[in-house]
């Protein structure tokens, strides 16, 4: 660089005009391809999401006339979209709740001293990378009413044959065991990580004053955990709030869903809210309809993430 | 193992599992390829041709035929579940692309495409008209644009109805086995009831009398001389008389408990079939290429009966090419092709699936033709008096949906959920919604 002649002022100039340009946009060009990718892909459908759903918008006609907010009126008063709220409620809390549990617990144990530690770490992930077609699949079949193998079991105990996929608080368990056997592991392992960092003074310390395992899982594990725990808690109801593939496949190849697997069984009872805008948008083709429907689930969304965010807070962070 | 070479060794093991894993279970997704971007084809120019449709057509012995004429054509198949199969269909045709050169369409749906004659090619340019003497008049308008005009459909088969029954569960229940005999069992669907209560007293181990009501329904609706629509294309579920009917019939099965609660078409529904879970089910002529596919070990102990309150149409399909096919005349003539007298008889005697050319009905190689897997039973002559008899019904734009919602309706009853009455009325509710 010092060949460069530098007693030329006005180059001199030119080079820190460069040099500011390069310091000041260069960053903004690195992170620009996201940007255009999530504008593409996240902010525009989303956008004009909001801009279909204001009008009678149906993939059979080119003409779409706008109708304000109608959609929504008849949304708020559509019997079925809160039937469709209460599933993913419902499913999200028994799916959630017992995963998260487990997976602390999974981590817990796997955060110790073990042979082929990195077996057990890695087999965790293993029901996460098989296809949910698959998954469900299979599920289905255990849970079948008149073969299953769960049924079947059950019947040494002497229970009558539970036609899973038709009750709704049967047809939710069978549901929800499907999403914790493919997300435990997966969380389990985030867990893990974050228990990896917890200095081992605390638990030898701890071990010296005689608190139980079970009380250091409590009193340190947990509390030192817990932005991880908020992360998870926060991207697991996200998740289970768009559960769509499960309920979707589980009315398919049970043949409970009768006609159309996109109605979440024929009481609709387990029907979840993005599968009421499958069935609307892409079985109905009423484009207008589903696109309100989409909406008012993202801030359903929002509104349950913000909730959990705000109690997940209230964990005890750090050391007492 | 050296320590170092277990501390590599584990983690390479447990990647080629995870590798094995997700490849083995990889395959669950289905390919969505069903393009047809080829550019226009010169004579003697290599054709790729994509067929879609919505389970075994009996076509793929013809493909092969129709190669050895048409060495320069290739010929794809994409088969889907038969609701995606025309959902995809509404989807491709909305957004002009990814449809096939060929697709079939059954008659629940028909008239959804034949209101948007701008989708399609009319068949008329290749000369396709010249087809209209060889078909049932029926047959041939429902493929037809709305206002007429335009040819957008050529018709592959007919549902004639008959009813499949189990004559090993019948003896075990005492009742008579000869088909004849079944047949004057149940004139009417009353007295097939009947037949069925007396084939509950006896208790024949893991079988009921029927899989479910959903195609007794069905069935039961195309006997009318109206069905969910009038002619008009208005819904009339509240106000036909023969719709309510054949729901307080298909109700009564449930409340009886006859039904297997097997959904057609669905796995478990399959498996009751190897299962030998039920005695008899509603048989359109294609409905018997089903059961030999699914019961395949039941060779011999399944025959064919007359179907209970008189005859009529359950399903059957066309084949139409979307506007956006790349090869319309190539397509064209392989429909003409799949569609033609001979084929349809061959199609008939493989697969099951009824000739929708009436001069077929009186020929002596359908009439005297027999199956070894339904014990003989003459099902050349039973679907030819069943397509004679036929008397067409209008079916409206919406069809499939109403069913749909009806199907609900009747499920609901069936897994205990309501009683007929609530039933009806969230029927009625949900039929208005449809638009």
């Amino acid at each position: 660089m010092s060949s460069l002649p530098l007693a030329v002022p006005g180059r001199r100039r030119r080079r820190g005009i460069r040099h500011t340009l390069d310091v000041r946009v260069s960053p903004y060009a690195y992170v620009a391809p996201f940007f255009l990718l999530f504008c593409a892909f996240g902010l525009f459908p989303l956008v004009y999401t909001a801009w279909v759903s204001l009008h009678e918008w149906t993939l059979l006609s080119d003409e779409h006339t706008f109708v304000g907010m109608d959609n929504f009126g008849t949304l708020l008063a559509d019997g079925y979209f809160w039937n469709a709220t209460f599933n993913t409620l419902s499913i999200g809390v028994l799916s959630t709740v017992p995963q998260l549990v487990l997976a602390i617990w999974l981590a817990h144990l796997l955060n110790r001293r073990l042979r082929f530690q990195t077996l057990f770490r890695v087999s965790l992930l293993l029901p996460n990378v098989t296809s949910v077609v698959a998954v469900v699949v299979i599920f289905s079949q255990l849970y079948g009413r008149d073969f299953g193998m769960i049924n079947w079991v059950l019947s040494w105990f002497g229970a009558g044959a539970i036609d899973w996929a038709a009750g709704t608080a049967t047809s939710h368990i069978a549901l929800s065991t499907m999403i914790m056997w493919r997300w435990t592991g997966y969380n389990a392992l985030i867990f893990l990580a974050a228990m990896q960092a917890v200095p081992r003074e605390l638990y030898e310390a701890a071990t010296i004053d005689g608190a139980s395992n079970f009380t250091q899982l409590r009193k340190i594990t947990v509390p030192m955990i817990r932005p991880t725990m908020i992360f998870v808690v926060i991207v697991s109801t996200i998740g289970a709030m768009q559960i769509i593939a499960e309920p979707l496949l589980f009315g398919a190849s049970t043949g409970v869903a009768q006609g159309g697997a996109a109605n979440g069984g024929p009481d609709r009872q387990f029907q979840t809210l993005a599968l009421f805008v499958y069935e609307q948008g892409f079985t109905k083709f009423d484009f207008g309809y589903a696109s309100a429907a989409s909406w008012l689930m993202f801030l359903a969304v929002v509104i349950v993430a913000g909730v959990n965010f705000l109690i997940t807070r209230r964990v005890k962070g750090g050391l007492v | 193992m050296t320590p170092r070479i277990r501390r590599l060794a584990v983690p390479l093991l447990t990647a080629s599992l995870l590798v094995l894993a997700s490849a083995a279970c990889g395959s669950g997704g289905g390919s969505d390829t069903a393009g047809s971007a080829d550019t226009a084809a010169k004579p003697g120019e290599k054709v790729k041709l994509t067929i879609g449709l919505f389970g075994d057509f009996g076509f793929k012995p013809l493909y092969e035929e129709y190669k050895k004429t048409h060495p320069n054509v290739e010929i794809v198949e994409n088969v889907t579940q038969f609701n995606d199969h025309h959902n995809n269909l509404v989807k491709r045709l909305a957004t002009n692309a990814g449809a096939g050169d060929i697709e079939a369409v059954e008659v629940g749906y028909i008239s959804t495409f034949t209101a948007q004659p701008a989708k399609f090619q009319d068949l008329k340019q290749y000369g396709l008209d010249k087809r209209q003497g060889d078909y049932l008049d029926w047959k041939w308008q429902q493929g037809l644009s709305k206002q007429g005009g335009q040819v957008l459909g050529l018709g592959t088969d007919v549902g004639g109805l008959a009813m499949c029954y189990r004559k090993d569960l019948f003896e075990k229940a005492g009742l008579p086995t000869d088909r004849t005999e079944v047949a004057a069992l149940w004139p009417t669907w009353e007295q097939y009831i009947e037949t069925g209560k007396k084939f509950a007293a006896a208790d024949v181990a893991g079988a009921k009398f029927v899989d479910s009501p959903g195609e007794i329904f069905r069935a039961m609706v195309n006997q009318a001389p109206a069905g969910l629509y009038d002619a008009q294309d208005q819904i009339i579920v509240d106000s036909n008389p023969d719709v309510k009917k054949a729901w307080d019939l298909s109700n009564q099965l449930t409340a009886e408990k006859l039904t297997a609660k097997l959904a057609a078409f669905s796995p478990p529904w399959n498996t009751g079939f190897a299962k030998g879970s039920f005695a008899t089910i509603i048989c359109p002529a294609w409905m018997t290429g089903f059961i030999q596919e699914q019961a395949k070990d039941a060779s011999g102990k399944w025959d064919i009966a007359t179907v209970p309150g008189g005859s009529g149409n359950s399903g059957g399909s066309h084949l139409m090419i979307p506007k956006q096919s790349k090869h319309p005349k190539e397509a064209a003539e392989l429909i003409d092709f799949l569609t033609s007298k001979e084929n349809q008889a061959k199609v008939f005697k493989e697969e099951g699936t009824f000739p929708s050319i009436p001069s077929l009905y009186d020929d002596p190689s359908i009439q005297n033709f027999t199956k070894p897997f339904f014990g003989d039973a003459p099902i050349g002559k039973i679907y030819s008096e069943a397509a004679k008899a036929l008397k067409p019904q209008h079916l409206g734009p919406k069809e499939a949906e109403v069913r749909v919602v009806i199907g609900d309706g009747l499920g609901r009853v069936e897994q205990g959920k309501q009683t007929p009455d609530q039933a009806w009325a969230q029927v009625l509710e949900d039929v208005k919604k449809i638009k």
